[in-house]
């Protein structure tokens, strides 16, 4: 015979004749391999073997338990490869079939590993109670956690945290909304082009903002990595945005990094100020509110300009932030009732009610004790019992019919959120619920203004055109981002809070080149 | 499995594959932007007792954490050894002389440790027919009077090596199967097997019962033992052979019988010339002659594997007729214990549910082992006990996969493609999951010497797992809820 002879004695394993034969005809068909015999090593085996010239003098002498493989081949690397495929066949399935999986639900993190032995990440918006939990299971194997669930508490945040740190892991959340890694949306995000700039943030809303402005300009997202609100907090100290930011700095892909979140302690603050000093890239830190220096009030507005100007090495000046759907602008001053003085801010997003309010009390100064109510209606004061408003619009819509209802209020600012995960068509959702108001407010004889910003990218599955149509066709007033609807809704008492608005809805900044924080 | 190499912490680059665990939408956008989203379909772990969730996280697998790793090689220790595990039947001998400690005055029993008053029928009835057999007592009321005194030293069979189906009574002249685990080195007993009916394992003590059991220790035994002393009998090998031949060496033991007299035929016609016909009528009479191979086996096995410090793998899950216990390897001699349940399955004619006993024997070793219940799908003969189909039977063996930290290398089941068998019960999945073993069992009547009355699936009680893993977490230290 021609080739080699290879064999392999397994001891102690038993296989049926059949199913020995079965592999040995298998082997027989691998390229390269000339006869195949899979016999357990009984004598009369041993003689069929040494008949057909497969049997090998063995140093283990096989015994009749044993079971034998023995190939002839036409080089050496065809007869180790059919030694190793007998191999394979005798080991049997390893892990489980999709069979397996249909009539075995996989109902655990640890079933779920067994599926994905190279899963990165876990996402967990399991109730707050057994949240804590599976994060920390996901973080001992080696997954990255997206922590979706809140009222986690913040003892439980700070061990997870101190572990995701000592394994180098990210753990977003807390309370985490929203985050684009690698270029997948995770949450409630927005389909943003991908681009230079990560992104990291202890607000969801603002991140989604911060994101959907930055493409408006005409740049991309890297990364977008959501902390969590408590993140900055004391007791967390900041330690996963201090995290992402060590990651954003050595990660090729990123050119500028934006941190934004709300204002910390000033002893938080610091440190992360530092470490945005220390790092290599630029990084633009964004604490909502803070006016960190004479320039006034910072919005995501600001760290969306600042970024890209960073990332497109100009000056903010040469930046505009313009309505991507123009419309005709809003009609002739209304004519407010004597009384009606109130603006009713109506949000799903949080960030976004925090922006707002920080907003109209800087436009209005001392005017807007008493005339501004801005309502975070995804609190959880408002969402017990109740879907999120951005997946479940019907509270809102109660709300806005009030609103118009109620004698004082003048102005309606609403947000309208879109992307992965938020309402299929939140518009639409609205129409019936602007309907109404106008007629009751028509109905009292009284004029009702409705500012609204459509937080959204071109690409999101709402079709973010559609949206802005079907508002401006109820005479929605449009901005193009959230903080310059809390100014455009300001203007519609005139006077001097309008001047940062030009009628077209194009914010430009007031005035100069903030640049970032460097 | 334990011990997986540290991954890969990178998620900027190189691909996301997640596994989302709540709500379902959050799985889509992930898939459809190029990653990879298993769905979890999550409910809260430990029945929504969040203490004993968060006790479930902090003993989770993780190189980096010292009980996590503690745990996670214990486990991984724990599983080489039954896998290693090479049983192999090496003599039948007189127990009080083989079996290790065991006192003259002993009858050693099924399951966790009872007291003679607190024994169901049918393992009173058993230690009767022991104590006549024994001769500590002439009749049924001196026998009972004698125990009740205390006169008589009760003890599980599992902490004397040992293992005997449903009652599982082992007095010191009964010949005993020896098991000697070649790779480990330690030894593990079982009584002969009786056969069905009314038997001393069922609390029966007649004339007959009597007069077998004698002649299993004047005949049988040593006929037997010479045999095997001439030619062990590798049974690790045999099992995977039976099980290839629709046994699932619990509730089902023709191949392995048929086997197994096949094998020793020659030798013990060699070794007791004079006996071996009427050993061979009696093994050909009985199907279940092999059981109390199987379960020997599995005892030696698994005793190999208990006593590793931090190892979660249950090492034995036995029945008194009153409670289920289970021991972990991990958690030293302690038994942990919930009530026994009923069994659920098919009854002879004439009998009922109403007539059963509860959940009685050794015989759930075989279970432990990744056999027996586990390995139903290789037995689609005696799903007809579950009311089922063979789709019944690969989906008892399929779950069992969830709670087994491996697949037997040795036993392999030729309808799921030769995949082994499941392996090695990890306390921690059983609780998280809510999964408990599937055992296969044979159904006693509740009456002594009524004899078996049915047979069909029993499920382990959940309490036990739950007891043993807080047993385990305070072994270590994590004492109080939290993180």
């Amino acid at each position: 015979m021609a080739g080699i002879v290879r064999q392999r004695v397994f001891k102690d394993t038993y296989r049926d004749s059949v199913e020995l034969m079965r592999i040995a005809t298998d082997l027989e068909r691998l390229p390269g391999v000339v006869r195949a015999g899979v016999v357990m090593g009984t004598p009369a085996n041993r003689d069929l073997l040494a008949d057909a010239g497969l049997l090998l003098p063995d140093a283990a002498d096989p015994q009749p338990a044993d079971l034998i493989v023995a190939v002839a081949a036409e080089s050496d690397q065809a007869g180790a490869a059919a030694i190793e495929r007998a191999a394979a066949a005798l080991a049997g399935p390893t892990r489980a079939t999709a069979e397996e999986r249909q009539t075995t639900p996989v109902t655990t993190l640890h079933d779920a590993l067994g599926e994905i032995h190279d899963a990165n990440l876990a996402l967990i918006s399991a109730p707050g109670a057994y949240a804590a939990a599976e994060a920390l299971k996901a973080l001992k194997r080696g997954l990255h956690v997206f922590l979706f669930s809140d009222n986690v508490p913040i003892a439980d945040e700070v061990a997870l945290k101190e572990l995701a740190e000592r394994k180098n892991l990210l753990l977003m959340g807390p309370d985490c909304g929203t985050a684009i890694l690698d270029g997948v949306p995770l949450g409630f995000a927005n389909a943003v082009r991908r681009g230079r700039i990560g992104l990291i943030g202890a607000s969801g809303t603002g991140l989604q903002e911060v994101s959907c402005l930055i493409d408006r300009l005409g740049e991309g997202v890297s990364q977008v990595i959501g902390v969590g609100g408590r993140d900055l907090d004391e007791r967390v100290g900041g330690r996963m945005t201090l995290a992402a930011l060590r990651r954003l700095a050595t990660d090729d892909g990123t050119a500028v990094i934006v941190l934004i979140s709300k204002p910390p302690s000033a002893a938080v603050a610091e440190r992360i100020t530092r470490a945005a000093r220390e790092c290599p890239k630029p990084v633009v830190v964004n604490f909502l509110g803070w006016t960190g220096g004479a320039d006034g009030l910072r919005t995501f507005d600001d760290a969306a300009l600042d970024a890209v100007a960073l990332a497109q090495g100009v000056t903010r000046t040469a930046l505009a932030l313009e309505m991507p759907n123009p419309q005709p602008p809003p009609p002739a001053g209304p004519r407010f009732a004597p009384g009606q003085t109130e603006i009713r801010g109506l949000y799903c997003g949080g960030s976004l009610a925090a922006e707002a309010t920080l907003v109209l009390r800087q436009t209005l100064g001392e005017a807007a004790a008493g005339r501004v109510t801005i309502v975070d209606l995804g609190d959880d004061r408002h969402t017990a019992g109740r879907l999120h408003p951005m997946i479940d619009p019907r509270f809102r819509n109660q709300c806005i019919v009030e609103a118009a209802r109620d004698p004082k209020v003048a102005v309606i600012l609403l947000d309208v959120v879109l992307g992965h995960n938020a309402h299929p068509n939140p518009a639409r959702a609205l129409i019936p619920a602007l309907d109404d108001a106008r007629h009751a407010a028509a109905a009292a004889g009284r004029d009702l203004v409705v500012v609204a910003s459509v937080c959204g990218a071109p690409d999101d599955p709402q079709d973010f055109q559609r949206q802005q149509t079907m508002l401006a066709g109820r005479r929605v007033w449009l901005a193009p981002s959230n903080a310059s609807a809390a100014r455009l809704a300001a203007s519609a008492f005139g006077g001097a809070a309008a001047s940062t608005v030009d009628p077209r809805g194009t914010l430009r900044p007031p005035r100069g080149d903030r640049g970032g924080a460097r | 499995m334990t011990g997986e190499p540290a991954r890969p912490s990178t998620i900027f680059t190189g691909g996301i594959r997640a596994i989302n665990i709540g709500l379902a939408g959050f799985a889509e956008p992930i898939q459809t932007h190029g990653g990879a989203c298993l769905h979890v379909q999550w409910r809260p772990p430990a029945e929504g007792d969040r203490a004993l969730g968060l006790l479930l996280a902090r003993l989770e697998d993780d190189p980096d954490d010292p009980i996590g790793a503690l745990v996670a090689r214990a486990n991984a220790e724990a599983v080489r050894r039954i896998v290693e595990g090479r049983p192999v039947a090496v003599d039948v001998r007189t127990a009080a002389d083989v079996i290790p400690g065991m006192g003259s005055r002993m009858l050693l029993h099924a399951g966790p440790p009872i007291t003679w008053e607190r024994m169901c029928g049918p393992m009173r009835g058993a230690a009767i027919g022991a104590m006549l057999l024994e001769e500590w007592a002439t009749t049924p009321t001196e026998a009972e009077a004698l125990a009740g005194r205390g006169a008589v030293e009760f003890a599980p069979c599992h902490e004397y090596a040992t293992v005997g189906p449903m009652a599982g009574i082992v007095s010191p002249s009964m010949p005993v199967i020896v098991v000697e685990n070649q790779a480990f080195g330690n030894r593990a007993f079982s009584n002969l097997n009786e056969g069905i009916g009314k038997m001393l394992r069922y609390g029966a003590y007649d004339g007959a019962v009597l007069e077998r059991l004698r002649w299993f220790a004047a005949t049988l035994g040593p006929a037997l033992g010479r045999t095997l002393r001439a030619a062990p009998v590798d049974l690790r090998d045999l099992t995977a052979r039976a099980l290839q031949m629709g046994d699932e060496c619990h509730n089902r033991n023709v191949a392995g019988t048929s086997i197994l007299i096949r094998t020793i035929a020659p030798t013990l016609v060699r070794a007791a010339p004079d006996d071996a016909a009427a050993a061979l009528e009696f093994m050909r009479g009985n199907d279940h002659f092999y059981l109390n191979f199987s379960m020997a086996a599995c005892k030696a096995t698994l005793d190999a594997a208990h006593g590793i410090d931090g190892s979660s793998v249950v090492t034995a899950m036995a029945r008194n007729g009153v409670e289920f216990g289970i021991r972990v390897s991990g958690t030293g001699e302690a038994w942990f214990t919930a009530p026994a349940g009923a069994p659920d399955g098919l009854y002879f004619p004439g009998y009922g549910a109403q007539d059963a006993n509860p959940d009685i024997g050794d015989s759930a070793i075989t279970e432990t082992c990744g056999i027996g219940g586990f390995a139903m799908a290789a037995a689609p003969a005696i799903v007809r006990f579950i009311g089922g189909t063979t789709a019944d039977a690969v989906a008892y063996t399929r779950a069992m996969y969830r709670i087994t930290l491996t697949r037997s290398q040795a036993y392999g089941i030729p309808s799921l493609g030769f995949a082994g068998t499941p392996t090695a019960i990890d306390v921690r999945r059983v609780v998280e999951s809510g999964l408990v073993p599937v055992i296969d069992t044979g159904i006693a009547h509740r009456l002594p010497g009524m004899g078996q009355i049915g047979a069909g699936t029993t499920a382990a009680p959940r309490g036990c797992f739950t007891t043993a893993l807080q047993a385990l977490g305070r072994r270590l230290g994590l004492e109080e809820a939290g993180l």
